[in-house]
């Protein structure tokens, strides 16, 4: 099978326009005819059931938190990028995209990234019309703030908590379908599988968590918003229960997997301090507008930082990155991090920490103003940790924090398997090999406000899916497949809690393949994934039963994928002969310590097709071509 | 630290529950609470017993999963903290610890220490939202908003949908809550057109739902962890008389809704 990835074409400009002009439509008394399965309430998911339901689409929405609210994008803290250009500072569609471009390390596909910075404009007039509360200027003007990888500002925030604010907007929109009996929608349920019925995905099969009912739906398209699968390694900046278990599913039953291996560990978390931990506080990346980041320049200096005179210091970022200095890019940032770190220079107990000090700016605008724009998240910090961050400055240290990989979509969201989308942060999206600061929400938004529901209604007008029923046999295996799994949950009795073993495999790749990797690292991972599997299916220990209410049992099914899927990630940091963004191979780098790309052979999505069980995976590649940008080794000194 | 837990365990939402004591020793100060309750709950499992089932996600205090009463306070004793964000050091060694589900007739416990509060969406869904499709609006710069009214409307919209309001409401009350929203909008222009139908709507919700009525104790904003004012509530209850002074009954046209 040859990826074909449908960019229309013609110029850039003009490529989403003449997509939209040439996709057929469905007439509005046919739209009632459809009926879709979205999995997922995040951003990308609320806002594409909202707006598939307003075109009059039937929308059943299924998400494993208690309330559509609650999911995980309701934690985003510092904010959405926007082509708006606002400030006057030179900001345009163009730049936007050539910023992202860049900020992923040539690995994203142009055509894709473009229509993002299209269509971000719109998206902040429509969260404005839904009544997110944006900081503002006094004269009632929208304000902005800058992110790393970029010399404008260009984002768009609700105090420390522009992700809630955005998924109220597209909840409230959401529940207002729901209201009005478009969307129908099913809390506490959690996707096992997807259906494939004639080569065409058809459904999906679910568990109701708190009945452990096992239940088949039909439709006919799905799309899956399921977020992103940070949490194989374990300890990481997503909620508990993010996991990979939909797409996961989805790539068992032939839909590629793009890019496993790019994930992005941001440099601004709150350092880890036992082992009791669960999860990392990420704080955000917009403390680095107004903070200042250093170690001490003598290894091992034990004194407290107030006593470390200023020609002692390393404010690295800004002695290595001139231009972008603390606004240095997530994966450069984190690098460099645990590079003075590694050198014996970090700070704190466990030595794995640097400073993020407010001190100047303090004197420089006074206490308040830096309340007013971080309070929150000072509170925060001083909550975890005990500090006071107005007195002693911040430390922090690199976690794992998003995916870039994900399933492998075309230019309308659908992956291999006809009918399938994925939108949001499951799919291996616009960001390339590292996302910029307040572009996910961008993109979660875009795909749902703005993509999906055109190209959404011309696979509809062009597919014209025959009818399917959850009678179908196909619903009857799958369903049958996910009982048999949960039996074989429930039947471990062994002496390992599931969390355990999780902790190790997250230990694993995190050493192996977290923000640096090389090919001696990477093969013992592979062997070991293997063991911990193992380990897993013959002493893990799953207790209660499976027709209540049963967190171990949920949190089992999910380790158990994050236990293959590992191996999946490995082979694709093997597979990749270069450093590229949040991909660092310790082979492959300059003198100076900065990644190494290879595009004669690496300028490619790899997307990876499951071949069953006990096989290896087939690479597939789409080749990327850059019509627009061009090559450049990323500087940002 | 070494703790006496006494937690609620309920099978599930037919059967009764109970209060069951459990000790715990080896507790860092440096734990969250509900790092606290994972340890005790890998102990359990690992003696083959059925760990305390409980609400969380986020655990930074955002996503409002987290809905514990700790000695009979919504998210314990620290004021403007979730019990995901409470840690350990708040406590003392040899400290007895009771936790609990929400209480309220609208929330019924599911198992455990999980309820149902699913009334919640159904409030928004009645009215919790300006009534706007995608696309087809104006500038997001076109429509003015002061500084100090975006504020306000922020301060409202802060609101996690945790439930701790009801909860610490004798009467369990969700005005907090639904006056929260409300008042997000209130503060705002897009949210004038609709204000009455608004107050309407999302009050009648409510009291279907098995919320009671407020008695002015202003229990929910003291156990807020995101500090909702009860100014919502007063503004509320001016938008809900106003409305319904005014009310003019609903008139259906074909092809509406
Ligand atoms: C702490 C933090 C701060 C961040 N800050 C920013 C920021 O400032 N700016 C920015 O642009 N980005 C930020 N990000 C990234 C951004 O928040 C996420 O990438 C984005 O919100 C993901 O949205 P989503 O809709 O794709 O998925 P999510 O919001 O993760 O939603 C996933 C949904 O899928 C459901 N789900 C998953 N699996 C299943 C299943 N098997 N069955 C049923 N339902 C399922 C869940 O219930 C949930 O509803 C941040 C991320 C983190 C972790
Ligand atoms: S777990 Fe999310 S608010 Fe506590």
């Amino acid at each position: 099978m040859t990826l074909d990835a449908k960019i229309p074409s013609g110029p850039i400009e003009q490529k989403w326009d003449n997509h939209r002009f040439e996709m057929k439509l469905v007439s509005p008394a046919n739209k009632r005819k459809f009926s879709v399965i979205v999995v997922g309430t995040g951003l990308a998911g609320a806002s594409a059931a909202a707006s598939l339901a307003e075109l009059g689409y039937n929308v059943e929405v299924f998400c494993y938190n208690d309330s559509p609210r609650r999911a995980h994008s309701i934690a985003a803290q510092g904010g959405i990028n926007a082509a708006k250009n606002y400030p006057n500072d030179g900001d345009s569609i163009r730049r936007l995209f050539y910023d992202t471009v860049k900020g992923g390390d040539y690995r994203a596909r142009e055509a894709n990234v473009y229509r993002l910075a299209q269509v971000s404009s719109a998206i902040i007039d429509q969260c404005v019309a839904q009544g997110v509360p944006f900081a503002r200027e006094y004269g009632g003007y929208l304000d902005n703030r800058s992110f790393g990888g970029a010399q404008v500002s260009r984002t768009f925030y609700a105090r420390g908590q522009t992700g809630q604010q955005l998924l109220l907007g597209a909840y409230s929109a959401m529940m207002r379908q729901v209201g009005l009996g478009m969307v129908r929608f099913h809390s506490r349920t959690e996707m096992l599988d997807i259906v494939v019925v004639d080569g065409a995905c058809r459904g999906v099969v679910t568990r109701d968590l708190v009945t452990g009912k096992i239940e088949s739906w039909a439709a006919d398209a799905v799309i899956l918003a399921t977020g992103g699968y940070s949490n194989v390694f374990f300890l990481s900046t997503n909620a508990i229960a993010c996991n990979v278990t939909a797409i996961y599913r989805a790539y068992k039953k032939g839909a590629f997997f793009a890019n496993p291996c790019f994930t992005q560990i941001h440099p601004t978390c709150i350092p880890l301090s036992g082992t009791h931990q669960s999860k990392l506080t990420l704080m955000s990346e917009s403390l680095r507008n107004d903070g200042r980041i250093w170690v001490p320049k003598a290894k091992g200096d034990k004194r407290p930082p107030n006593e470390i005179p200023e020609d002692e210091r390393d404010y690295y970022l800004e002695r290595m990155y001139p231009s972008y200095g603390n606004l240095a890019p997530r994966d450069i940032s984190s690098r460099a991090a645990k590079r003075v770190c590694d050198e014996g220079r970090g700070v704190g107990p466990t030595g794995y920490g640097v400073y993020l000090d407010f001190a100047e700016s303090i004197r420089r605008l006074g206490r308040a103003v830096i309340e007013e724009r971080y309070g929150n998240l000072f509170e925060m910090y001083e909550r975890i940790t005990g500090e006071n961050p107005y007195e002693v400055p911040m430390r922090i240290y690199p976690a794992a924090h998003y995916t870039m990989g994900g399933l492998w979509v075309d230019y309308n969201l659908m992956s291999t398997v006809p009918g399938l989308h994925v939108l949001g942060e499951a799919n291996f999206s616009d960001h390339g090999a590292n996302r910029l600061g307040a572009s996910a929400l961008m993109q979660g938004l875009a795909d749902g406000y703005f993509i999906i529901p055109y190209t959404l209604s011309h696979y509809f007008a062009t597919a014209k899916p025959a009818k399917v029923t959850t009678d179908h046999a196909e619903f009857r295996r799958a369903e049958s497949e996910a009982h048999e799994r949960i039996r074989k949950l429930l039947a471990l009795k062994g002496k390992r809690t599931v969390a355990d073993i999780h902790r190790e495999l997250g230990s694993v790749m995190w050493e192996y393949c977290g923000m640096g990797r090389n090919e001696q690292g990477l093969k013992k991972a592979l062997e070991i994934i293997p063991t911990l599997r193992e380990e897993f299916w013959n002493n893990a220990i799953v207790v209660g039963s499976g027709d209540e209410l049963n967190p171990a049992l949920e949190r089992a099914g999910r380790v158990a994928d994050f236990l293959e899927f590992a191996e999946l990630m490995c082979l694709d940091a093997l597979h990749r002969n270069e450093s590229c963004g949040g991909h660092f191979r310790e082979e492959y780098q300059t003198e100076d310590g900065e990644a190494k790309r290879n595009d004669e052979e690496y300028a490619y999505v790899a997307a990876w097709e499951y071949a069953g069980e006990g096989k290896s995976p087939i690479l597939h590649r789409e080749p990327l071509e850059f019509e627009t940008v061009k090559l450049q080794t990323r500087s940002y000194k | 630290m070494r703790l006496t837990l006494h937690i609620w365990r309920q099978k599930n939402a037919r059967e009764k529950g109970r209060m069951v004591t459990y000790e715990l020793d080896g507790v860092s100060e440096d734990m969250s609470f509900l790092e606290m309750l994972d340890m005790l709950n890998e102990k359990l499992m690992r003696n083959g017993e059925e760990p305390v089932a409980f609400d969380h996600d986020c655990r930074e205090g955002i996503c409002g999963a987290c809905s514990l009463a700790v000695n009979g306070i919504p998210h314990g004793h620290e004021p403007l903290t979730t019990i995901c964000q409470l840690h350990m050091r708040k406590f003392r060694d040899g400290d007895a610890i009771y936790i609990e589900p929400w209480r309220a007739r609208a929330f019924p416990v599911i198992k455990d220490l999980v309820t149902d509060r699913s009334a919640l969406d159904r409030i928004i869904a009645a009215g919790g939202y300006i009534s706007v499709h995608t696309g087809g609006v104006p500038d997001a710069n076109a429509i003015l908003i002061g500084k100090e009214e975006a504020e306000r409307a922020m301060d409202f919209a802060a609101c996690i949908g945790c439930g701790a309001c009801v909860a610490a409401c004798k009467n369990s009350s969700a005005m907090l809550f639904v006056a929260a929203k409300i008042a997000q909008f209130a503060y705002l222009p897009q949210g004038q057109p609709e204000r009455k139908r608004r107050a309407l709507a999302m009050v009648a919700k409510m009291d279907e739902e098995g919320f009671g009525a407020c008695s002015n104790l202003y229990e929910c904003e003291a156990v807020c962890p995101k500090g909702i004012s009860v100014s919502a509530i007063a503004l509320m209850n001016r938008d809900f008389i106003r409305a319904k002074l005014t009310e003019v009954p609903q008139k259906t046209t074909a092809g509406g809704g």
